[in-house]
């Protein structure tokens, strides 16, 4: 049986008297794509920055199996290790794409410059895996010297899961990744991240309001209400026999197209 | 292959003044290797609800579900994903895909999740696209815009690309023109002599009597009411 790749327990983060998000806890395993829904305000992105590692939370642990030195709570990491990890084992899809690009480096500088972050030196090399990158998320090779303010916003966010992909991450976290697209674009982006995960093999946490989005990328939901889980499983089973009396109202507010 | 065991089913309306309906107990039946078992009952007897809790949509209230060695009423998501991936097969009424994939990559799909090489898995999706009659120059498209027939077909096609153990068919017969009909029946035939065991609702009388080897009515299970 393998390992998760990554496990969370009894994980909180309060404001003040307020709670974030309080007594998370899960698995994820290789190869898993989880979703985390909920209305906004119900903890889904403190959690996602939580685990991602750009809030602290204020209990819990967090484990991750890296590569080399066996499964490590990234909380006690020193901040040059979680930097690290943060740029070759993880990658974060913000919603807005210009939270996670450079606006004012080339697109191919976007991508070539996380491979220079890890160690990539060869200009050519470096060049040729970002065109490689720009094609795979269908982008036309002779807009790699443009710079992302010259791109739409569908290929600004294309241009960002490149980024994040080009080192061979393992684990994705996603924040609301197709929000703010227009549908026939978010379509496309679907598609598009559903084939990476498949080829790559990756483990990804996805936030989203979208159940429509979940129910095509995501083998399992968490369902989240006032910063804690309300529900988790199959994501078919909880949106097709929701147990919860907020999924259900949930599930059921959704219009129909 | 497929055995449940006094399998019950409620359904909690928490937003309805919290109304619990309890829909089925008691199911217990066994299908083999080869056998083909049809659902029937009247409508809202509970043959969709049976079959959607042995694919693990519906959570059982109690009893089990097992699929191999797999009970999927207490099983975990990614052991009913690995199931549904390797194990069980299902052709529902309804075809859900993603926008803008291709129709031969929709009916490919399966095979691709489980290893097997491009090319062999596209023609065995080609070779079912032309067995049930989608016109080539629709194989490119997304299925999304066909006519309820054609997806229908496509969906079949998904469903039988693969030679699962087990297999759940949501009357895979209904919208389908004669000779259709008769490929999807030697498709069932085919697979019952690989050795599948199938579960299966047919509306479709002749169908039923022609490829199911024994009825169960599910009213059997149906909570008696209490006046």
């Amino acid at each position: 049986m393998t390992n998760p790749l990554f496990s969370v327990r009894d994980v909180a983060k309060y404001y003040g008297g307020r709670i974030g998000c309080a007594d998370v806890s899960f698995d994820l395993y290789p190869g898993e794509v989880m979703g985390i829904v909920g209305e906004s305000g119900s903890g889904k992105s403190t959690l996602l920055n939580c685990l991602a590692g750009h809030l602290t939370p204020d209990a819990g642990q967090i484990l991750f199996d890296t590569r080399t030195g066996g499964v490590r709570d990234t909380r006690e990491m020193s901040e040059p290790e979680r930097r690290m990890l943060s740029r070759t084992d993880w990658a974060f899809v913000h919603q807005h794409a210009r939270d996670g690009l450079r606006m004012s480096v080339s697109a191919g500088g976007n991508v070539g410059e996380r491979l220079m972050a890890v160690g990539a030196r060869r200009y050519d090399t470096i060049r040729a895996q970002a065109i490689d990158w720009l094609g795979r998320v269908e982008i036309d090779e002779s807009r790699i010297d443009d710079r992302p303010t010259a791109f739409s916003g569908g290929m600004q966010q294309r241009l960002q899961i490149a980024r994040n992909l080009v080192t061979g991450p393992r684990l994705v976290f996603m924040d609301e990744p197709t929000g703010g697209l227009d549908v026939s674009v978010q379509a496309r982006l679907l598609d598009l991240l559903r084939s990476l995960v498949r080829e790559m093999g990756l483990s990804a946490i996805i936030v989203t309001h979208d159940l429509a989005v979940v129910r095509l990328l995501a083998d399992r939901l968490m369902v989240m209400k006032s910063g804690y889980v309300v529900e988790a499983g199959l994501t078919d089973q909880v949106l097709d026999d929701p147990q919860h009396a907020y999924t259900q109202l949930l599930v059921s507010s959704v219009l129909q197209v | 292959m497929i055995r449940l065991e006094n399998v019950s089913k409620t359904f909690t309306l928490h937003n309805q003044n919290s109304a619990v309906i309890q829909v089925m107990q008691g199911a217990s039946f066994t299908v083999t290797a080869g056998e083909c078992v049809a659902l029937t009952g009247n409508s809202g007897a509970g043959k969709s609800t049976l079959m959607r809790m042995i694919y693990g949509n519906y959570l059982a209230a109690s009893g089990a579900i097992w699929i191999g060695d797999t009970d999927v009423a207490k099983a975990q998501p990614r052991e009913i994903i690995a199931l549904r991936r390797e194990t069980l097969g299902y052709v529902s009424q309804f075809l859900r895909v993603v926008p803008r994939v291709a129709t031969v990559d929709v009916v490919a799909e399966p095979l691709l999740m489980t290893g097997t090489p491009f090319e062999t898995a596209h023609a065995k999706a080609r070779d079912l696209l032309t067995r049930l009659n989608i016109p080539q120059t629709l194989w490119d498209l997304s299925p999304m815009t066909f006519s309820g027939g054609e997806q229908q077909r496509v969906n079949i096609a998904r469903g039988f690309v693969r030679d699962y153990p087990a297999l759940l068919l949501d009357e895979p017969t209904a919208s389908l023109d004669a000779t259709n009909r008769e490929t999807v029946l030697t498709l069932i035939e085919e697979a019952k002599t690989r050795g599948t065991a199938i579960v299966g609702i047919f509306h479709d009388h002749p169908a039923r009597e022609r490829v199911a080897d024994r009825e169960i009515d599910v009213s059997q299970f149906s909570p008696k009411q209490v006046a």
